[in-house]
């Protein structure tokens, strides 16, 4: 006798168009609404700094926030390219176009915040401006359960033009690491609109490491890094980078970063990558468990 | 115009080269007056016309450029956040616009050597805003209205109104660079 026993698995349904309103919300929200735990970092700052012009450069950037969130504008008019995180759990089903919804959810949130195009979709002719900042860049991960997280980040140019990828050689070590991340934040300056938070990725592979650097972007300021020996490294260099006397704004002071995180993962023998990605003071990141 | 207060400049364009050598590295400005905007496209077209001989759509005279691509207006708005972009992408498409009498620029970040030199020999400033504060620095805007290559949206070269603006020189046209100087003041490494 055989015995068939159908194993049904419990899958959650989440909708597409929930999916779409989440990052239509997301995206024009986190334009408007600075990141809580960087706004908090900059008025920790301000009492702080050095030079009477940085803290008053420091109060404007605070002055700004609280317009845009008064009058629900973008607080920085470089709405940034939009990066979404996505971690899917593997008990979750999507009823519809997963990616399609993400994308018209960046569409929808375009024009609810009345944000700016700023993607051209040819970057050869650079034109046409696709005039709803689609389509974003989008990385997806599987993981256990049966939630959906999505955070998006506004990522702006100034700041990501700044930011840069070394192949270090293994034998580098915590060094040559130092000095890549040193040597970007001076270089990014008064052009990438510091204070930053400035994101490292360690290892991986050319491709991964960058995304790890985005990904330390999202760490709230003020936890600590789960690895004592990256938890010990980042303390040193946010205190190195501060030495550097760039300051808000780039015009001088003590205040260059408020924060510097390091991600890492498993990495070839042979390779070293160091990847770090600036981020500016229209700090924007928002994320939501659906 | 310029006038010198206690701990600011007061600036209104159009400008002379002897109001322009008056500004120095560090001075605090706050400009009233018209302002014209262009940033990359913009440049890029306005050299096309000048490296042609051809008429531009703008008269460049004594004015000062806004480097900035501001977010749509909402209802009841008159321009959306309209903070600086980094001035350092228009390095190489400058110095035709200063030939052609333009005597400032706003924007953020460095410029490199070469137009260090450039602001010397034309007389012209670089001026910074503090760039992320779109919100704040289009509360200081009072009018705008889009002058040429409508075409290019956000990119499009528009007349603005500003009161009271607040910028900071960067380089005047003694060859001073006030980035330079901050960092250097600050710098304890």
């Amino acid at each position: 006798m055989i015995t068939r026993i159908l194993e049904c698995p419990v899958m959650r349904e989440i909708s597409a168009s929930d999916i779409t309103k989440a990052v239509r919300d997301l995206y024009s929200t986190c334009c408007i609404e600075v990141r809580p735990d960087y706004k908090a970092a900059l008025e920790k700052a301000r009492t702080k700094e050095a030079s009477p012009l940085g803290r008053q450069i420091l109060g404007t950037m605070l002055e700004n926030y609280r317009i845009a969130e008064t009058e629900r504008s973008p607080m920085c008019q470089d709405t940034g390219f939009p990066v979404v995180f996505v971690e899917i759990g593997q008990d979750v089903r999507v009823d519809g176009d997963l990616k399609g919804a993400i994308q018209e959810g960046l569409r929808q949130g375009t024009k609810q915040g009345f944000l700016r195009g700023s993607l051209v979709r040819d970057p050869l002719s650079r034109a046409p401006n696709t005039g709803d900042n689609t389509p974003g860049i989008v990385h997806f991960d599987i993981v256990p359960g049966d939630k959906l997280r999505i955070d998006v980040l506004a990522k702006g140019g100034g700041s990501e033009n700044k930011s840069r990828l070394y192949m270090l050689k293994p034998n580098d070590g915590l060094d040559g690491i130092r000095n890549a991340v040193r040597e970007t934040v001076s270089l990014a300056g008064p052009d990438a609109c510091p204070p930053f938070v400035v994101g490292v990725g360690v290892g991986g592979t050319f491709d991964k490491c960058a995304e790890l650097a985005k990904k330390a972007l999202m760490r709230t300021i003020g936890s600590a890094n789960a690895e004592p020996a990256a938890d010990k490294l980042e303390k040193e260099l946010e205190v190195e980078l501060n030495k550097l006397g760039v300051g808000p704004q780039g015009m001088g002071g003590s205040t260059t970063a408020v924060a510097v995180f390091i991600e890492t993962h498993p990495v070839h023998i042979a390779s070293f990558p160091v990847a770090v990605n600036i981020q500016c003071n229209a700090n924007r990141h928002k994320g939501t468990d659906l | 115009m310029i006038r010198r207060e206690a701990d600011v400049v007061r600036v209104t364009p159009p400008l002379s080269d002897a109001e322009v050598l008056e500004l120095r590295a560090g001075d605090a400005v706050r400009i009233t007056g018209v302002l014209l905007t262009g940033r990359d496209a913009a440049h890029k077209r306005l050299n096309e016309l000048i490296n042609a001989n051809q008429p531009l759509p703008v008269d460049l005279k004594g004015q000062i450029i806004y480097y900035v691509g501001p977010t749509p207006a909402k209802p009841g708005q008159v321009i959306g956040s309209a903070g600086p972009t980094t001035g350092g992408r228009m390095d190489s498409t400058t110095e035709p616009l200063l030939r052609m009498g333009l005597k400032g620029a706003i924007g953020k970040g460095e410029r490199g050597p070469a137009m260090r030199e450039a602001f010397k020999k034309h007389v012209a400033v670089y001026f910074g805003a503090i760039g992320g504060s779109g919100a704040y620095l289009a509360k200081r805007i009072t009018a705008q209205e889009i002058v040429a290559y409508p075409e290019l949206g956000t990119e499009a070269i528009r007349r603005l109104t500003v009161e009271d603006f607040p910028v900071v020189v960067i380089n005047d046209a003694h060859g001073a660079d006030f980035y330079e100087e901050g960092r250097r003041k600050y710098a304890t490494t």
